[in-house]
């Protein structure tokens, strides 16, 4: 079983049902698993906040949901995480590309890198950070975590997890 | 006819159906003419009205109203291609366009000038788009309800405004309720 596979395993196991996400090459596996998975109603966004607000929905509606996305989206959707997710106390995992990393070839990236951490700190957003192989292996506990809390939760997954580029 | 006078006409409609109302004046407009348990006020986040509403709606069986304004959905264009990508037969986005912002005080909207929120939503693949004056919206309201076909309406009004107290309700309390009578209502 592929890492990709193994994450969206972990979300079936989770119940996870409902899946947004934006594209991104790092994560593409994943996503690629989420749209093969029947269990999964996977929905592309067009933007992240969008994305949030159909995870809130489909979680007031009854099902589990999770959205996939790059560390640059949280720029773009610290309003909604706040008003929304945060403030009517919804559970979402996001399984974030952390770009601008060690092995980044782009260095646009490391712009919003640099800004990543801090402002999922500031958020008081839990933060969770694969690097090695074998760091996914959290990714069970985390997902009960996050769904015992009803926080937004923050899964950063670097290029030196992912194999690099 | 105002946003206040057609919230007003067809809250007996929406009272039987599960409502995601956005943000500011049309929340609080809901709120004060007729409270539900199974309406969900938007307190914050400008534009995810209807996205919040599709989610509602491919996750359970009942039909879902977004009542969105022609300001907000220009805050979230992206959601009219998803929305027509991802029938829901459950799902009504009705935009209520008085072509202003008007909780922040009647700015004018593009919507209001060159751009039509009707044919955007065509153009962006949604398959049933009605276009409708305000007092019709009733009407059109009921028959998108029974037709059981992802609907489209963009109600056309007046822009103004009433006067109507702020929500007070802890933002929980509005999103347990929601979702403890869409549970009750798929039972």
């Amino acid at each position: 079983m592929s890492v990709s596979e193994k994450i969206v395993a972990d979300f079936v196991a989770n119940g996870i049902e409902f899946v947004t996400t934006v594209p991104c090459k790092q994560l593409g596996g994943v996503i690629d698993a989420v749209e093969k998975e029947p269990s999964i109603y996977h929905i592309p966004s067009n933007k992240e906040d969008e994305g949030m607000g159909l995870c809130a929905g489909a979680f007031m509606g009854g099902k589990r949901p999770a959205i996939i996305m790059q560390n640059t989206a949280i720029g773009v959707t610290v309003n909604t995480l706040v008003t929304l997710t945060q403030f009517y106390r919804m559970p979402l995992p996001m399984l974030i590309s952390y770009r601008g990393e060690l092995k980044e070839p782009v260095a646009c990236q490391v712009e919003m890198a640099v800004h990543t951490k801090a402002l999922l700190n500031q958020l008081n957003i839990p933060t969770y950070h694969f690097h090695k192989l074998g760091d996914e292996d959290e990714l069970d506990a985390i997902l009960k975590y996050t769904f015992m809390c009803n926080k937004p939760v923050a899964i950063l997954t670097d290029a030196t997890f992912w194999g690099g580029y | 006819m105002i946003r206040s006078e057609i919230i007003r006409d067809i809250a007996p409609i929406l009272r039987d159906q599960l409502v995601v109302c956005n943000i500011g004046l049309p929340s609080q407009e809901l709120h004060m003419i007729d409270d539900q348990a199974s309406n969900f006020y938007m307190l914050g986040t400008m534009g995810l009205s209807s996205s919040i509403g599709l989610g509602v709606a491919l996750a359970q069986d009942k039909t879902v109203i977004s009542i969105d304004g022609d300001g907000s959905v220009l805050t979230n264009f992206g959601t009219l291609p998803t929305i027509a990508n991802n029938v829901a037969d459950n799902f009504i986005l009705l935009i209520i366009d008085n072509g202003s912002y008007g909780s922040t005080g009647d700015q004018p909207t593009y919507a209001g000038g060159k751009t039509s929120l009707a044919a955007v939503a065509k153009a962006c693949g949604c398959e049933t788009v009605i276009e409708c004056q305000a007092e019709e919206t009733g009407g059109v309201l009921k028959a998108a309800i029974e037709s059981k076909k992802m609907t489209v309406i963009v109600s056309k009004c007046e822009s103004g405004n009433i006067k109507v107290p702020v929500i007070a309700k802890d933002p929980v309390v509005i999103r347990d309720r929601f979702m403890t009578e869409v549970t009750r209502r798929n039972a």
